[in-house]
């Protein structure tokens, strides 16, 4: 087959992300009782609503089971040697970003997300995650001018309880599955923002989760209001250290629109996927969903899946509100032993609702990729429309790709459209554009940035840009 | 290197695929200036030598060697091989969806230039480069807003292969068969392309079964393959003979030898 030699030696290029930061970090006990919900809660000194909030999650997942009904096959997860607490040691009240371990600016800094605030990304807000813990949020005097507030989860539990305990557990309750009773147990961190009414809100706003150490799990929690006529736009990235052992990422985001706002939420997400064999990645079970409340109002998911050896996620949006919106622009890439199982659910209760679900799946190596979706009418959805297109691109012969569309309809007058799509760069391609001086790794490149382009241009332009390149960087030498 | 030195020696050349021996000793010089036809059957390995010539991975050379401006090129990159001035123009071009045929032209000018240490271009002057050589195959500049040869025409995916020939300004070219399913006036079109793109230079290679295209384009030499061999070479003379025969009355000459 082609250019053998150069595949294995690609395949070998090391995760840029890969490092591990040395910082002496605070960890309790691994395993996982009622006690340690309850150290959780106290260690981050939160009312009571929310420890009974934990325990009754906690309960709830006692009693329920692991799904198995994805098409993934992983060893089984050990819950009782887990760490679900991990936190870099720090002062007990930071003031500001001077008091941040230098070890910690110095880590961001290398990821690319500069947060002092000589070097802090211009045109972005950023909330950055480290373990357990937020570690600081930029721009926020700024932001406050417009009475947005962005802040991490606990900060706002601590701050805006009352905006906490009204919409938590709203749209994706404990009960709703298995990782997300888990996480709604045991959740460290992550970020809040609450954009009031009739606020465009001045700039993105993006948050970066980065695990560090290889035994403790990450569980973060993040919440999202646009009030009436507000909008915004939220980013997510993601990386972790290389370790041969696999790290649970277990995530929730709960999106809330009301009357004509808008939520813009995309995510780039790099996780560490294990090496060539499979040795080591993230198992990454994240629920997210968005609940279009108000009328016209609209929520529009954009995610580029890159990383995780194990991805179980299906970002949603129920969309109650007359003539509201929802949207799922998906890239999800696996390469040599990855596995994902990734698409959307729309659920159109109200009336006069819409769609549009465009996936893109890329299976390269000997990776599983498969869409999972549910485009649902329910029985008040009159005159709701829904378009989905799934397209799969297959690279090499050992890869493989699985569609499973579910459709339920409970209303007669609406309109559900499906199209789907399976290719495979073929050896005949490449040879035309190798044949036309433009190298294989470029032509291989080119293909997938032209087979992604729908959803590309749903980005925000510098992370269209990031993606494009991230793709290259995933696939290169994966064509053998 | 002189001037008078030949672009192209094939010599001896034997190529197999999945073991099945499909060239048995090609041998075909070619010099600056040199325009060069390779007619008979289908299924002689006439399209197998242009692959070969242009890299294709499929094929395995068991015997010979391919020399370009005198360098032995028989383990060179497709891409090297482009980058440094070997034209194939693809007897059913590939659609590549989703690409743009601008983005494409232009990637695949710039490596051209590049390896001629010549600057490369960006958006705007390419464009300006572009517009140029568009006329010399008269074609629409919507073309270039499409995926490269999507839903395109047969005559559009050959007008567009002579396109590409246009602007990567090779050392040699060779066309495999772009006369086929071309109407009259597209045929005019391209053969008026590659005369105007040809020059003292560079030397080219007419893969093809009809005469039409050699009214157009004279060559100096016809060479008639059967069975992975040339069996034999003439004057321009040969193809209007064989035209007038058909390839049974070549069947002789393979008796002969």
């Amino acid at each position: 087959m082609v250019n053998e030699n150069l595949v294995k030696d690609v395949v070998k290029e090391p995760y840029k992300y890969g490092f591990v930061t040395d910082i002496e970090t605070e960890k309790i006990a691994k395993g996982l009782n009622e006690d340690i919900v309850r150290l959780i809660s106290q260690k981050k000194e939160e009312p009571k609503f929310l420890l009974d909030f934990r325990l009754k999650a906690f309960k709830k997942w006692q009693k329920m089971k692991e799904p198995d009904w994805a098409a993934l096959g992983y060893k089984k997860i050990d819950y009782q040697d887990i760490i679900y607490y991990s936190a870099p040691k720090q002062k007990e009240k930071i003031s500001s970003l001077d008091e941040v371990d230098p070890k910690l600016l110095e880590t961001f800094d290398k990821l690319g997300i500069p947060l002092t605030e000589q070097k802090k990304l211009t045109n972005v807000a950023v909330d950055a995650v480290f373990d357990s813990v937020s570690i600081a949020t930029t721009f926020r005097e700024e932001l406050a001018e417009h009475g947005v507030i962005f802040c991490s989860i606990s900060e706002a539990v601590k701050n805006h309880s009352d905006l906490i305990e009204k919409y938590l557990g709203t749209v994706v309750p404990a009960s709703d599955n298995y990782f997300a009773a888990l996480n709604s147990a045991v959740f460290s961190d992550g970020s809040f923002v609450y954009i009031p009414k009739g606020v465009t809100c001045p700039m993105d706003l993006s948050s970066y989760f980065r695990i560090n150490s290889g035994d403790s799990g990450q569980f973060e929690r993040t919440l999202i209001i646009a009030e009436e006529s507000s909008s915004v736009s939220y980013l997510e990235g993601c990386t972790a250290p290389m370790f041969d052992t696999n790290t649970l990422h277990a995530a929730v985001v709960e999106l809330i629109a009301l009357d004509d706002a808008s939520i813009k939420y995309s995510t780039v997400q790099n996780w560490y996927a294990g090496d060539e064999e499979g040795i080591g990645g993230i198992f990454n079970f994240v629920t997210k969903r968005g609940k279009c409340l108000g009328k016209r109002s609209k929520i529009s998911w954009s995610q580029v899946e890159t990383g995780s050896a194990i991805t179980w996620k299906y970002p949603s949006c129920l969309l109650l509100g007359e003539e509201s919106v929802g949207e799922f622009y998906s890239v999800a890439l696996t390469n040599n032993l990855q596995q994902a199982d990734t698409g959307t659910k729309m659920i159109h209760i109200g009336p006069k609702t819409k769609s549009t679900i465009v996936s893109k799946g890329i299976s390269a190596g000997k990776s599983i990729n498969s869409y999972r979706g549910l485009v649902k009418m329910g029985t008040k959805a009159t005159g709701s429309r829904n378009y989905s297109q799934c397209d799969s691109m297959l690279i090499g012969d050992q890869a493989s790709a699985n569609t499973f569309p579910y459709i339920k309809s409970q209303q007669p007058n609406s309109e559900i459209e499906h199209e789907a799509s399976t290719c495979r760069i073929s050896e005949d391609q490449l040879f035309y554009l190798q044949s036309r001086g433009i190298e294989f790794e470029e032509a291989v490149s080119m293909m997938v940035s032209g087979f992604c382009r729908d959803v590309f241009n749903q980005l925000p332009m510098e992370f269209a840009a990031e993606a494009d390149k991230l793709l290259a960087l995933k696939l290169e030498g994966s064509v053998g | 290197m002189k001037e008078s030195d030949p672009i192209l020696e094939v010599e001896n050349l034997s190529a197999s695929t999945d073991n099945l021996p499909i060239l048995k000793g090609v041998s075909l010089t070619v010099y600056p200036g040199e325009i060069h036809a390779i007619m008979g059957r289908n299924g002689c390995g006439k399209s197998t030598l242009s692959k070969i010539i242009a890299g294709h991975p499929s094929y395995n050379i068991t015997n010979g060697d391919i020399k370009f401006l005198g360098e032995n090129i028989n383990s060179l990159e497709p891409e090297d091989r482009a980058q440094s001035g070997i034209f194939l123009g693809f007897q059913y071009p590939i659609e590549i969806p989703g690409v743009s045929n601008l983005e494409f032209l232009r990637v695949s000018t710039n490596a051209r230039r590049k390896f001629l240490n010549k600057e490369e271009l960006d958006t705007f002057d390419f464009e300006e480069l572009v517009k140029e050589k568009l006329e010399i195959v008269k074609m629409d500049h919507a073309f270039l807003s499409r995926s490269v040869n999507q839903g395109f025409s047969g005559g559009e995916k050959k007008r567009n292969e002579i396109l590409q020939m246009a602007l990567l300004e090779p050392k040699i070219a060779i066309l495999d068969e772009t006369d086929s399913g071309l109407d009259i006036d597209a045929l005019r079109i391209v053969a008026s392309g590659i005369k105007k793109i040809s020059n003292a230079q560079t030397g080219i290679i007419l893969i093809t079964h009809y005469q039409r295209l050699l009214d157009e384009i004279k060559p100096n030499y016809v060479h008639v393959m059967s069975d992975g061999q040339i069996i034999k070479t003439g004057d321009s003379n040969l193809a209007l003979k064989l035209e007038e025969k058909g390839y049974e009355w070549t069947d002789n000459f393979i008796k002969e030898t």
